[in-house]
């Protein structure tokens, strides 16, 4: 078989920092001048400014011609890889795959980019229909019953849930009592992170033998001082814990709330939902299961889904339709709301992506983007355990849904290097490979996700490039050593990042620090 | 015959023959084998319950830009509203720039491979900094409600103290984020402010400056339109009483006010919207903070913070600043937390602030000063309406109160909406005392012309 490896050389401008392509008195784009008349009545409006708030100089922006400043990015642009351009599955949790073009168009559309959210909500019955209808997919999808479509994300789908919790135990007397909530060392860190943030104490479940939260310490854990279990499910490791119901009943008996974060949801569409395992609330990330693009992290969304008990807490406003006259409105009358997470009331365009994305697959097509996720992971599993070096994470638990962690422990034993040498030689390659959230709990990490995207034969290429890695960590060490060697740059110092006497989080502050290429000044 | 099964354009792998050669080399002979962790119970009963799908692209089309036809944009009609999401022009460069799917379409690549993204929005947080006149600013928040609210953390963080002093003439969409922020972790009180001049409350601020205050926030201009001039006083009875000052600031007027580092403030945030993101229905918002360079704050950003560094290579090399700091390294004992939050729109205001220049952000804030005095003069000189309270001098909005019209402000806003004018924000609910008052905005797209067909339509609707 020839090999599928390429000769890929990323694109390598050199591109300057922009404030040296700046040219004195060029001009990018040119501003609408206030007409005469007005000028006759009102003056240059600059001397109206009180005179302490009066800024006199120009702020120290580049000054470049557009045809300077559109070539400037589009070598920033080319230097950069993009889910479009590559074998996008080193991403796992994540859930690269592929946004349709059209949905594009749409969400490029004036008819979406240039509403205001303050304009009467008989202007903006488009957006709103597709907020509802949105909804009412979700309800299918999640099995759970009201939604709010206003988090910018999953962490923010996180904090909507935390404040969903509160709002709660706030509304039943008991909020001073449940001070903890309960996640897993293998859900993603927002569910640690933000309820300490919002004032949680944090209980951290260790993994069992087999990988799966341990159900003894849970026990444990449990009390009645307990708020809320927030657990991903396939965990981050892409088991399933197949006993998640014990847990939700567990945790309803001693009156606590059971909260999902499906921010990547790609292996269970239309097989497994939050509403069965007894969760009372969920979030999906359309920007993950539900095809909108990841734009370099963000615009996103984290949409929430919860059960009727919790509808009147969730964040304002929600969108409704009035039976009788078929109109949707916004409806900011929900006393007992957990208060605003974001402002206005969420990302439009990643709404309306996931929206278009759902209409074009209906049922079946959810589901079979799910069941060959499933097939393309477990297909790529195979097969990259026998990479030399590999292993998998728990390996008494087999079983995987959609993505897996694996472990180059034995290679780093063998060899000296690790996850962080493979993923500087991947850039290579032309493509890209993510070492897995930290703490590294798992040897020598790395998370791999094909979803339903990938071909099978940008899979066997991605298999193809592991194994070629794996044998120069073997056979040609000074070929990692020195990795990268085809990408935009070379090794990066990582010194200048975390010495608070060498960083530079500016141009200006840079400038500050050094002159010419990092000489001190 | 079995029915023939759909092969899904998104989907490569459901074309069948491939299909069952991959279960085949995975040992199995259905997706079910390999779902086995998932018990009876758990699984869905039945198909969901969906509409039928428009599986083509051309149906599909019809379908979504059917519903999309119900909106009327802010360019079909002439929009006066502002309160926080504005409508500037979007130079065309910026559209074409975060159009590019290597932008679009990427994540969370390395800095081997993903050099553009990093140099891209160190260059943003660059220009970002020089227009606040500070040194540090992070890569966006989800938008400036949360950039507010976290500056506000990042005082009481750095001062040890947990409440916040907040202008009562902030934005009251983004008090109520930063309520739900805060709670139950720090606690927060409103300053007064004078109805007369829009500006706040000192001898107020005065009373409520103790011991337990981390941060005195303000916004400038305030959420009525109002330049808030007296911020070095505010500034300075802050920091006599050991607590930082946080202003919220909109960027677009930066070309011509002064930038709250040089009257006294600690943190300067906002929401980077006006520079070249179109409003998106209230989607296109971004959050910034900008700091001193000074290590006690920069450790306190719970944000990315993209740094330059060399490389074996000598060219310009990025990553992140101080990982330790996130929820991405240290999950339950980082600084707040991290996420994907609105990258491709540093990305935008990246390309927006190149454009510009110094002098297209000057230019900017001189022509919406011009035209923003002029309406405010011509709406203020109908019968029955005023807009000469607050007194101070406004930036881009202002308030028209309606109240001796006899009228209520939805009444009017209809009548102007079936002339094809969006009137300017209703304001009679969240500032009742302002009687029955709007707040119109004025950006650059504003013409003469339409200032005075507004001007017209009132007339008329108000005889």
């Amino acid at each position: 078989m020839t090999s599928r490896i390429r000769p890929f050389h990323h694109m390598r401008w050199n591109e300057p920092i922009i404030y040296q392509l700046s040219v004195e008195g060029q001009r990018g784009i040119l501003v609408p001048e206030a007409e005469k008349e007005i000028e006759q009545i009102v003056g240059d409006g600059l001397s109206s400014i009180p005179g302490n708030m009066r800024r006199k100089d120009l702020p120290n922006l580049p000054e470049m011609a557009q045809p300077q400043v559109v070539r400037h990015f589009n070598h920033l642009s080319q230097e950069n890889l993009g889910a479009d351009s590559n074998i996008d599955i080193g991403q796992g949790t994540c859930t690269m795959k592929h946004s349709p073009k059209i949905n594009e168009v749409f969400a490029r559309s004036h008819k979406i980019t240039d509403l205001h959210p303050y304009q009467d909500c008989s202007t903006v019955q488009g957006i709103l229909e597709i907020f509802y209808r949105t909804e009412e997919l979700f309800r299918e999808i999640s099995g759970l019953d009201r939604c709010s479509v206003q988090p910018g994300g999953g962490t923010h789908g996180v904090v909507a849930m935390v404040s969903m919790v509160r709002a709660w135990h706030r509304d039943r007397g008991e909020d001073q009592q449940r001070d903890e909530i309960i996640t897993t060392l293998f859900s993603h860190p927002a569910d640690a992170a933000v309820p300490k943030a919002k004032g949680y104490k944090v209980v951290i479940l260790p993994p069992d033998e087999e990988g799966l939260p341990d159900l003894e310490a849970y026990k444990n854990a449990l009390s009645e001082k307990t708020a809320a279990i927030f657990f991903t499910n396939p965990e981050d490791t892409g088991i399933f814990n197949s006993r998640i119901l014990e847990f939700t009943e567990l945790a309803h008996q001693k009156g606590a709330l059971c909260c999902y974060d499906q921010a990547n949801a790609n292996g269970l569409l239309g097989i497994a939902r939050a509403r069965e395992a007894g969760f009372d609330m969920s979030f999906f990330n359309l920007h993950k299961t539900f095809s909108s693009p990841h734009g370099c992290g963000g615009p996103a969304t984290g949409l929430l889904m919860v059960d009727r008990k919790l509808g009147v807490y969730l964040p304002v406003p929600v969108v409704r339709r009035n039976e009788r006259t078929g109109r949707y409105f916004l409806d900011f009358n929900l006393p007992k709301s957990c208060g605003k997470v974001k402002a206005f009331f969420g990302v439009a365009p990643v709404v309306l992506r996931a929206y278009a994305w759902i209409m074009s697959l209906g049922a079946d097509g959810l589901e079979e983007a799910s069941r060959i996720a499933v097939l393309n992971n477990n297909y790529f599993m195979k097969k990259m355990l026998k990479v030399r070096g590999c292993s998998i994470s728990f390996p008494r638990h087999p079983g995987r849904v959609e993505q897996v962690r694996y472990s180059w422990e034995k290679l780093k034993e063998e060899t000296g290097f690790g996850t962080g040498d493979v993923q500087r030689r991947i850039a290579d390659f032309g493509t890209h490979y993510w070492a897995s959230h930290e703490p590294w709990v798992i040897p020598e990490p790395f998370t791999i996700e094909p979803s339903e995207s990938y071909s099978r034969d940008d899979i066997d290429e991605y298999l193809e490039i592991m194994e070629q890695i794996s044998r120069e960590c073997y056979e040609e060490p000074e070929v990692i050593r020195h990795a990268p060697h085809n990408s935009t740059v070379h090794h990066i110092d990582h010194e200048y990042l975390d010495d608070p006497g060498k960083w530079a989080i500016t141009w200006r502050e840079y400038s500050k620090k050094y002159t010419g290429y990092f000489q001190e000044r | 015959m079995a029915e023939k099964k759909r092969v899904y354009p998104y989907i490569p792998n459901s074309e069948p023959r491939i299909r069952e050669a991959m279960l085949r080399e995975t040992g199995v002979d259905s997706v079910d084998e390999l779902l086995t962790d998932i018990p009876a119970e758990l699984r869905m009963k039945g198909r969901m319950n969906l509409p039928v799908p428009f599986s083509a692209e051309a149906d599909l089309k019809r379908h979504v830009e059917g519903i999309l036809s119900r909106n009327i944009t802010s360019g079909e009609y002439l929009s006066f509203l502002g309160a926080g999401c504005y409508d500037h022009h979007i130079p065309a460069v910026v559209d074409e720039i975060i159009g590019r799917s290597e932008f679009l379409t990427a994540y969370a690549g390395e800095p081997y491979e993903d050099h553009g993204r990093f140099q891209a929005l160190f260059e943003y947080q660059s220009m970002m900094a020089e227009l606040l006149d500070f040194d540090v600013c992070n890569v966006p928040t989800y938008d400036g409600a949360q950039a507010a609210s976290t500056s506000l953390r990042m005082a009481s963080r750095i001062t040890g103290r947990k409440k916040a002093l907040l202008a009562g003439n902030m934005n009251p969409d983004r008090l109520r984020v930063v309520q739900t922020y805060l709670d139950p972790v720090m606690s927060v009180e409103i300053i007064g402010w004078e109805r007369d001049s829009g500006l706040l409350d000192l001898e107020d601020l005065g009373s409520r400056l103790a011991t337990d205050v981390a941060a005195v926030y303000f916004e400038n201009p305030s959420y009525l339109g109002a330049i808030e001039d007296q911020g070095e006083k505010i500034a300075r009875m802050a920091r006599e009483a050991g607590a930082l000052t946080v202003v919220f600031v909109d960027p677009s007027s930066l070309g011509v006010i002064q930038p709250p580092s040089r009257y006294g403030a600690d943190i300067a945030c906002g929401d980077i919207q006006p520079l070249g993101i179109h409003m998106n229905y209230g989607g296109g918002v971004g959050g910034f903070i900008c700091t001193r360079s000074d290590r006690k704050y920069v450790e306190e950003y719970p944000s990315r913070l993209f740094g330059i560094a060399p490389t074996s290579g000598k060219e310009w090399g990025f990553g992140d600043v101080a990982w330790e700091r996130t929820s991405f390294a240290n999950r339950e004992t980082a600084k707040e937390f991290v996420g994907t939050h609105a990258a491709l729109w540093g990305i935008a205001a990246a390309v927006y602030l190149a454009s510009m220049g110094p002098k297209g952000m000057a230019d900017l804030g001189k022509v919406i000063i011009q035209r923003s005095l002029y309406a405010r003069k011509v709406i203020g000189e109908i019968p029955g309406v005023s807009t000469s309270t607050p007194s101070a001098f406004c930036f881009k909005e202002f308030v028209v109160d309606l109240t001796r019209t006899g009228r209520k402000v939805g009444e009017i806003n209809e009548k102007l909406l079936s002339r094809g004018i969006f009137g300017g924000k209703d304001l009679s609910e969240d500032f009742p005392e302002l009687g029955q008052s709007a707040l119109f905005c004025i950006t650059e797209k504003i013409t003469m012309r339409d200032i005075d067909r507004l001007v017209e339509v009132l007339g008329d609707i108000l005889c």
